[in-house]
C-alpha cells in the first residue's frame, strides 16, 4: 500500500493552494479554496463530502477538463497551466480514463463504436483499434451487446461500456466521478468490482463516491467539506465513526 | 485522428441528423440548381441568336438604311429610314465598280394579312419584296413550284412564294400551287412554296410571303417611299472576299449618296461577325446579370449552411464535450465540423446539379426556350458548393473547436 510519498518521482497529479471561482455575471461561487493534495502512482484514492462541497469540481480540475482560478495543478511533474489544448487532449487521451455519473456515451453509435472511439483520436489503425476495443469489452463482460446502440442497454450496462471505453486506452489514471450514482446495487457492484481491478492492474484510481463502505475500501480518503480537502487519516477516522467529524 | 476516420465521422454525423442534413443540402441544392439552369438558359439564349446570326452565311453583307451612332452620340436616318433605294442594289450589281459581289438582292419587308378567298382563311405574315437574286444570297429556293423569275420583276407580276408554315396556315391539306391569296384586295397567284428550314431556332424563317419587289412597291405597299428599301443583302464571291465585297459596297454607296466623311454616312454594311460581335456584347450583359443572380443565391444557400452548421454545434455540444474529454484536439473537432459541412456542399452540390440537368431536359419540352448545359459550369459549381460548405462551415467549426470540454460537457 503506496501510502508513504515517494518524494523522488514525480506525484501523478499534484495541487497546490489551488481555487476555483464560478462567475455567473454577478454572483461568485467559490467552489475550491486552497486544495493542496498529490495523488501518486497505483493509488486508490476516494474522495467523499456532501453534495456542493466541490468534489466534482475537484475531479474536472484532475482530468484537465476545467482550470483552476488560482493555484498550482501539475500532472506528472507539468503545470497543466503551462500546456496547450493539443497536450492537454493527448494527456486526457493517453493518460486519463474518465467515468461520468452520467455514462456520456454517443447515442448515435454502437457499445463497440463508443469504445473504439478514444483509439479513433490516438489515430491507431483500424484492426488494432476493433481488436482493442474487443477486448475491452470483454474486460467488462459486454462482447455480446458490442452491436448495440446505447439506449438499447440498462444503466449498469452502460456504465460498464463506459469503464471499458475508459480502460481502452490503457491509461495510467482512472478518474471517476459517482459512476454508480445512477444505478441500482447490483449492477454498482459490478462496476466498482471493476475498477478495483483496474487498480489492482497497477492504475492510479480517484473515486467520487458517497458509499462509506466503498470508500473505506480506499486507501486513502479525501474528504471534502466547503470547498476545502481533508487528507487521509483524519477522514478515514471520520468514516469510522459513520460520517460525523 | 487520420483524414479518412474524420470523412466517416463527418458522414455519420449526416446520416444520423437525416431533416437537418436535407435542410441544409435543400438551401445550397436550389443555389446549385439556379446556377446550371441560369447558365444553361442564357447560353441557351444566346445559341440560337448566334444560330439566326450564322443562318444569314459567311459570305454575306446586310446593308441597312441609317447610320451608326455619330460623334454627338445622336442616331440619325432612322426617322427618315428611307435612304436605302432600288437604285442602290442596281449599282451594286455593276461587276467593274463591285467585282467581287456575286448578287445582290434589296429587300423590303411589312407585316401582311393575307386571305385565301376560298376558304376565307386569313393569317398574318411577313410580306417580303425581293428579286429573283434572293435564292442566291440567302441560299434558299422553291421545293414545289418556282422561285420568282425575271419576268415577274419586269412586269411586277401579281405572284406569291409562300414559306412552308405559311401554307399549312392558308391551305390546310391542300396543294396551294394555282390558288391565289389576297391582300388589300390584290389577288395573289400562289406559284411555288420555299424549302423549310428544319432547325427550331430558324422556324421563324418558315413563314413569309415573297413576291417581286416591284408589284410590293407599286402595287402593294407603295407610298411615298416607293422606291426605298429595307435593307439589301450582298453576297461576296466566296467567304474569302467578303473584306473585298464590304469595301467595296461602302465605297459605292458613301460615292453615290454623296457622304464625304464616312461616320456621317445614311446606311450601314453589317457583316455576320460584326453582328456576332455585337450580339456577344448583349450576351456579355446578359451573363452579368444571371450570374448576379446565381451569386445571390448562392450566398443565401451559403448562409443557410452556416445558420443550420451553428445549429448544429448547439444541438451537440454535449457531444462536442463527450469528444474532448475522451481527447479530441480543437484542431480535430473543427475538421470534422469542416468536413461535415463540406460533405453537405458536395452533396447539395451534386444534387444540385442533377436538378439543373432535369430542369435542362425538362424546360425545352414545356417552352421554346433552349437550355444548353454547359459542363465547365456544372463542375464549377459542384467546386463552389463545396466552397461555401468549407467558408461558411469555418466559423461554427472554430466556435465548436473553442468551447472548454467542461463547459460543452456541462450543457444540456
Ligand atoms: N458551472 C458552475 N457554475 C456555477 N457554480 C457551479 C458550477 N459548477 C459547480 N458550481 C458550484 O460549485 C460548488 C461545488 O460544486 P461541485 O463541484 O459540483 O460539488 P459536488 O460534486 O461535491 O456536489 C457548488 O456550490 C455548485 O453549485
Ligand atoms: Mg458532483
Amino acid at each position: 500500500m503506496p501510502t508513504s510519498h515517494d518524494v523522488t518521482s514525480p506525484a501523478v497529479v499534484e495541487l497546490i493552494d489551488v481555487g476555483k471561482v464560478y462567475r455567473n455575471g454577478e454572483l461568485e461561487v467559490a467552489a475550491l479554496r486552497g486544495v493542496s493534495l498529490r495523488i501518486d502512482e497505483k493509488e486508490f484514492v476516494a474522495i467523499v463530502g456532501p453534495s456542493g462541497s466541490g468534489k466534482s469540481t475537484l475531479m474536472h480540475i484532475l482530468g484537465c477538463l476545467d482550470v483552476p482560478t488560482s493555484g498550482v495543478f501539475r500532472i506528472v511533474g507539468h503545470d497543466a497551466q503551462s500546456l496547450d489544448e493539443d497536450v492537454l487532449a493527448r494527456i486526457r487521451n493517453m493518460f486519463i480514463g474518465f467515468v461520468f455519473q452520467q455514462f456520456n456515451l454517443l447515442a448515435h453509435m454502437t457499445a463497440l463504436q463508443n469504445v473504439e472511439l478514444p483509439l479513433v483520436y490516438a489515430a491507431i489503425d483500424p484492426d488494432e483499434r476493433r481488436a482493442r476495443a474487443v477486448a475491452a469489452l470483454e474486460r467488462v463482460s459486454l462482447v455480446d451487446r458490442a452491436e448495440h446502440r446505447p439506449g438499447e442497454l440498462s444503466g449498469g450496462q452502460q456504465q460498464r461500456v463506459a469503464v471499458a471505453r475508459a480502460l481502452v486506452t490503457d491509461p495510467a489514471l482512472i478518474l471517476a466521478d459517482e459512476p454508480t450514482g445512477n444505478l441500482d446495487s447490483v449492477a454498482a457492484a459490478d462496476v466498482l468490482v471493476l475498477l478495483e481491478e483496474l487498480n489492482a492492474d497497477g492504475r492510479t484510481l480517484v473515486l467520487i463516491t458517497h458509499e462509506r463502505d466503498v470508500a473505506t475500501r480506499a486507501h486513502r480518503i479525501i474528504e471534502m467539506r466547503d470547498g476545502q480537502a481533508v487528507d487521509s487519516d483524519h477522514a478515514v477516522e471520520v468514516v469510522r465513526r459513520g460520517g460525523r467529524v | 485522428m487520420t483524414w479518412r476516420d474524420t470523412l466517416w465521422t463527418a458522414l455519420d454525423a449526416v446520416r444520423s441528423h437525416r431533416l437537418r442534413s436535407s435542410l441544409t443540402m435543400l438551401g445550397i441544392l436550389i443555389g446549385i440548381t439556379a446556377v446550371v439552369l441560369t447558365v444553361g438558359i442564357g447560353q441557351g439564349a444566346s445559341a440560337t441568336v448566334r444560330d439566326q446570326i450564322n443562318e444569314l452565311g459567311t459570305n454575306l453583307l446586310v446593308v441597312s438604311p441609317g447610320s451608326s451612332t455619330n460623334s454627338t452620340g445622336v442616331r440619325t436616318g432612322f426617322a427618315t429610314a428611307t435612304t436605302l433605294m432600288q437604285a442602290d442594289a442596281t449599282a451594286l450589281t455593276s461587276k467593274v465598280a463591285a467585282p467581287d459581289v456575286e448578287a445582290v438582292s434589296p429587300v423590303s419587308t411589312a407585316s401582311a394579312e393575307l386571305v385565301n378567298p376560298t376558304t376565307g382563311a386569313n393569317w398574318t405574315t411577313t410580306l417580303t419584296g425581293t428579286t429573283p437574286s434572293w435564292q442566291t444570297t440567302r441560299s434558299r429556293g422553291a421545293v414545289q413550284g418556282r422561285f420568282l423569275t425575271a419576268t415577274d420583276e419586269r412586269n411586277a407580276a401579281a405572284v406569291v412564294v409562300l414559306g412552308p408554315d405559311t401554307v399549312t396556315q392558308l391551305f390546310p391539306g391542300v396543294d396551294p400551287l394555282g390558288s391565289s391569296v389576297t391582300y388589300n384586295g390584290v389577288k395573289l397567284q400562289v406559284v411555288g412554296v420555299l424549302a423549310n428550314l428544319s432547325s427550331a431556332e430558324q422556324a421563324a424563317s418558315n413563314d413569309l410571303a415573297v413576291v417581286p419587289l416591284s408589284t410590293y412597291s407599286q402595287r402593294l405597299v407603295g407610298g411615298a417611299s416607293r422606291n426605298s428599301v429595307s435593307s439589301i443583302y450582298v453576297k461576296s464571291t466566296s467567304a474569302g472576299t467578303l473584306s473585298a465585297a464590304y469595301q467595296e459596297t461602302n465605297a459605292l454607296l458613301l460615292n453615290s449618296h454623296h457622304v464625304a466623311n464616312a461616320g456621317t454616312a445614311d446606311f450601314s454594311v453589317a457583316t455576320q461577325q460584326s453582328i456576332l460581335a455585337a450580339s456577344n456584347q448583349v450576351d456579355n450583359t446578359l451573363t452579368v446579370m444571371l450570374a448576379g443572380i446565381a451569386v445571390i443565391s448562392l450566398l443565401v444557400g451559403g448562409i443557410g449552411v452556416m445558420n443550420i452548421m451553428l445549429v448544429s454545434v448547439t444541438e451537440r455540444i454535449r457531444e462536442i464535450g463527450v469528444r474532448k474529454a475522451i481527447g479530441a484536439a480543437p484542431s480535430v473537432i473543427r475538421r470534422q465540423f469542416l468536413v461535415e459541412a463540406s460533405v453537405l456542399g458536395l452533396a447539395g452540390g451534386l444534387l444540385g446539379v442533377g436538378l439543373g440537368v432535369l430542369g435542362a431536359v425538362l424546360v425545352p419540352e414545356f417552352s421554346d426556350q433552349r437550355v444548353i448545359l454547359s459542363i465547365p459550369a456544372s463542375i464549377g459549381a459542384i467546386v463552389i458548393a463545396v466552397g461555401i460548405g468549407v467558408v461558411f462551415g469555418v466559423y461554427p467549426a472554430s466556435r465548436a473547436a473553442r468551447l472548454a470540454p467542461i463547459d460543452a460537457l456541462r450543457s444540456e
